[in-house]
């Protein structure tokens, strides 16, 4: 774990068009931060308390059922966001993490950020906007997959095809 | 086999003249040419397109009444041969037919192979059209042109329509439904036919002046030996087609038709339509113009026998445009539009002109009397700008 | 009968099973050959006395033979799929417009398949990797239902091998599963791509190449360098029988391969 400067931080797609001094702001409250392959980030059902802004590598959300292996929900990778959960009341990770690949990240405690944003609502602002755009297109993909696209269309009586 | 597509400056300056019993010796000209003559006829209570054994068989004396899903026969009181309007037939139905054999092939004998027929590959009939409306003549040439007439000259569109001798009749008599003039077919026709007929009826008695428009032409009226016309007569004929035009039973805005379709996407006008359409396709029959058709494969009871069938089609059928398991245009709506949009305008874009030549068959033949006339000036007033005040025009 | 008109005769020389439903065919010609396929092309594939369907090749372009998968969804697609080697099949064509892929010489070639998408941009693959120092990157981002309904699977190291960036996510992951899950066009971020500079073919489910093209559209490429690949009902192959227009767009003659920028307005006007 290691400080962030405002260069490295402004390089990653979140801080995009955010100024000088509230980068300088986020900067401050952020760490650096590595996986290995194959390390779990945290269960679920943990306490959400983290946003990660990932750099590289992959994360998979999973969950676990009972008689079956964990199913991968999703993966998550360089440009996205982990970690929203603590936006919400119950602040408890939906679904569990793990490195498929070897992953860094930049590291924010929620607590620090939630602070944060209280104290400069326009920073709030900024960051909320992020995070909802996130969320929007996260939704849209989810119902995309619903629809199952793929799937081989259904004959229609009398088709030839 | 003369050359057709050769013009015959000389023949076009030299008009002759015709009496009504020339159309017989004209009928025994084109047969003793090797011709089967196709013309108009009484059918049931219609004008049809059908085989003519002589001249004698023409509808002598009959014109139509014309109105929006209305056709009726009625006593003319003169004995015109040609004083009727377009009736339900058209020529697509001789040289495009309704139902086609493509080929046929047999399993052969190491299996999963077959052997297409070759006896089917048989020369197709002379056919001699004779009758043929300006607006008919144009659409016979924007048929040509989806169907690869000359382009693809082994086509068996090509192959029957390379062999057709075309005896155009100008128009005098406008029908109620017609608009050729709009759309700049007629009432005088253009270039593509072998002879040209006005037929002028009246005081002065029943004659025929005979234009040439092809080599082909002149020689089959070499053995008539028809006398010149007089010039006066020449000109009597040529005053009542150009009379013609100002006497249509309908107008159509043409102009920038294309551009007015392709922006009307979503026109409140289409559910207005939609609402009396019966997606019938009665027009899609009638018009000279629509070409689309659909392929089936079928076999004998043994398996071993293949033929490939092609049919007339329609984009009012419902599964015209299927997908996947269900059609891309469901609705009515997206039917009648796709109808009229491309009619009128992708026409232009997939074949370098617009597809309708007025002849006016789709208002008469539709059983709820749609009239794409005034269909096209209600989307026209539906797209125009809004006038100063801001109010729609 | 015009004899033009009759499929040609091709031997099945070997086929494949990809998944469950869909089996790429290599068939050889019996008697003459169609003229050469360009990537992005389609055939009119014939199965004796039950009927022809459209289906775009596969395979690496200018090959003596044709390469064709095929997903068994109706009579026709269902009796090929089942045909052995040595069975023959009828071909007519090849019809249509090819990806051109060739023109984005010095440029990032990026390709998105979504399913059986990934057949049609096969061939536009295969024919970049066998001329690599043409492009700059080349790019395949590839979605697919599950692992196990991922199509030339198999495939994808030697992809690899010759110089491609290949990425592959599925909708629902299987225990076995390690890779990215999700939508194909989450993976477009994470590939990073140049939008000025960059060539965009797309295939798949027309819902997904429209979402595929909108994303594309919001990194900043332009509409005339995203080409899809079209579908629609279509029976004679040859502008003739009306079925696959597409409003001013006749599929078989203009397409199927067309630029978003000729697309979009049409796909965005339903029932078109």
């Amino acid at each position: 774990m290691s400080g962030v400067s405002i260069r490295e931080l402004g390089q990653h797609a979140f801080a995009r068009g955010l100024t000088t001094r509230q980068l300088d702001a986020l900067a401050a409250l952020a760490v650096s931060v590595e996986w290995p392959a194959g390390c779990r980030l945290f269960e679920e059902g943990d306490k959400a308390a983290r946003l990660w802004l990932l750099r590289s590598g992959r994360v998979a959300l999973d969950l676990r059922v009972p008689g079956r292996e964990r199913i991968l929900v999703e993966t998550l990778g360089p440009g996205d966001e982990l970690g929203l959960s603590w936006l919400t009341s119950a602040a408890q990770w939906q679904f569990g993490a793990i490195a498929q690949l070897p992953v860094s990240a930049f590291e924010f405690s929620s607590a620090a950020l939630v602070d944060l944003c209280e104290a400069d609502h326009e920073l709030g602002y900024q960051l909320t906007r992020r995070l909802l755009v996130t969320a929007i297109a996260r939704l849209q993909a989810a119902r995309i997959r619903i629809l199952d696209l793929y799937a081989a269309p259904a004959p229609a009586a009398g088709g030839t095809a | 086999m003369p050359d057709r597509d050769v013009p015959d400056d000389d023949a076009a300056a030299q008009p002759w003249h015709m009496v009504p019993d020339d159309l017989d010796r004209l009928h025994g000209a084109l047969t003793a040419a090797g011709y089967r003559v196709i013309g108009p006829r009484l059918a049931g209570n219609a004008i049809g397109l059908g085989e003519l054994a002589s001249a004698r068989e023409l509808p002598f004396g009959w014109g139509v009444t014309l109105a929006p899903g209305g056709y009726r026969l009625r006593q003319r009181g003169d004995n015109a041969a040609f004083g009727h309007s377009a009736g339900p037939g058209s020529w697509k139905e001789f040289l495009h037919p309704p139902r086609e054999l493509l080929w046929s092939a047999t399993r052969a004998d190491d299996g999963g192979g077959f052997r297409a027929e070759a006896e089917l590959r048989q020369q197709p009939d002379k056919l001699a059209f004779l009758g043929v409306r300006p607006c008919d003549l144009r659409a016979i040439q924007i048929q040509d042109r989806v169907l690869g007439y000359p382009a693809h000259p082994d086509s068996a569109y090509a192959r029957r329509r390379a062999e057709v001798f075309i005896v155009a009749v100008n128009c005098t008599e406008p029908g109620e439904t017609c608009f050729c003039a709009s759309m700049d077919t007629g009432p005088l026709a253009g270039p593509g036919y072998d002879l040209l007929l006005t037929e002028l009826v009246g005081e002065s008695g029943h004659e025929f002046v005979v234009g040439v428009g092809s080599a082909a032409g002149r020689e089959l009226l070499a053995d008539l030996a028809l006398r010149p016309a007089e010039p006066g007569i020449v000109r009597h004929a040529r005053e009542a087609v150009s009379d013609a035009s100002e006497h249509m039973g309908r107008t159509m805005d043409a102009g920038g038709l294309r551009e007015l379709l392709a922006a009307s996407h979503d026109a409140a006008r289409w559910d207005d339509v939609a609402s009396r359409c019966l997606t019938c396709g009665n027009c899609t029959m009638a018009c000279p113009t629509c070409f689309c058709t659909s392929v089936e494969d079928v076999t004998d009871l043994s398996g071993d026998h293949a033929e490939r069938w092609q049919s007339w089609a329609s984009c009012f059928e419902l599964d015209f445009s299927q997908l996947h398991g269900g059609p891309v245009r469901a609705s009515g709506v997206s039917r009648y539009r796709q109808w009229l949009t491309h009619k009128l305008g992708t026409w232009h874009d997939q074949f370098g002109s617009s597809g309708c030549v007025g002849c006016g068959r789709c208002i008469v033949w539709c059983p709820v009397g749609i009239d794409l006339t005034e269909e096209i000036a209600a989307l026209r007033d539906e797209l125009a700008p809004a006038n100063e005040s801001g109010e729609p025009a | 009968m015009t004899l033009s008109q009759v499929p040609a005769s091709y031997r099945v020389s070997s086929r494949r099973d990809e998944t469950h439903d869909t089996v790429t065919l290599t068939l050889e010609p019996a008697g003459d050959p169609i003229a050469a396929v360009r990537a992005g092309q389609f055939t009119m594939l014939y199965a004796f006395g039950i009927g022809e369907i459209p289906i775009s090749v596969s395979g690496r372009p200018g090959q003596h033979a044709l390469a064709q998968t095929i997903r068994a969804v109706g009579a026709v697609t269902t009796a090929l799929c089942a045909m052995p080697a040595g069975q023959i099949v009828g071909v007519r064509g090849p019809f249509g417009t090819c990806w051109d892929e060739a023109d984005a010489a010095g440029r990032d070639l990026l390709l998105v398949a979504g399913g059986i998408g990934l057949a049609p941009l096969r061939s536009a693959l295969l024919a970049a990797l066998s001329d690599r120092q043409r492009y700059r990157r080349v790019i395949a981002l590839i979605g697919a239902r599950s692992p196990a309904e991922l199509v030339f699977g198999d495939e994808i190291d030697d992809w690899r091998a010759s110089g491609a960036e290949v990425m592959v996510t599925v909708d629902r992951a299987d225990a076995s599963w390690h890779g990215n899950v999700g939508v194909v066009t989450q993976l477009i971020r994470r590939t990073g791509v140049d939008p000025p500079n960059t060539t965009a073919l797309i295939c798949g489910p027309e819902v997904m190449m429209r979402l595929t093209a909108r994303s594309l559209l919001a990194t900043g490429m332009s509409a005339g360098n995203i080409r899809l690949s079209l579908e629609r009902n279509m029976q004679c192959g040859v502008a003739e029988c009306g079925h696959c227009q597409l409003g001013p767009l006749l599929l078989c003659r203009d397409g199927p391969v067309v630029s978003y920028q000729v697309a979009e307005p049409l796909l965005a006007t339903r029932e078109l």
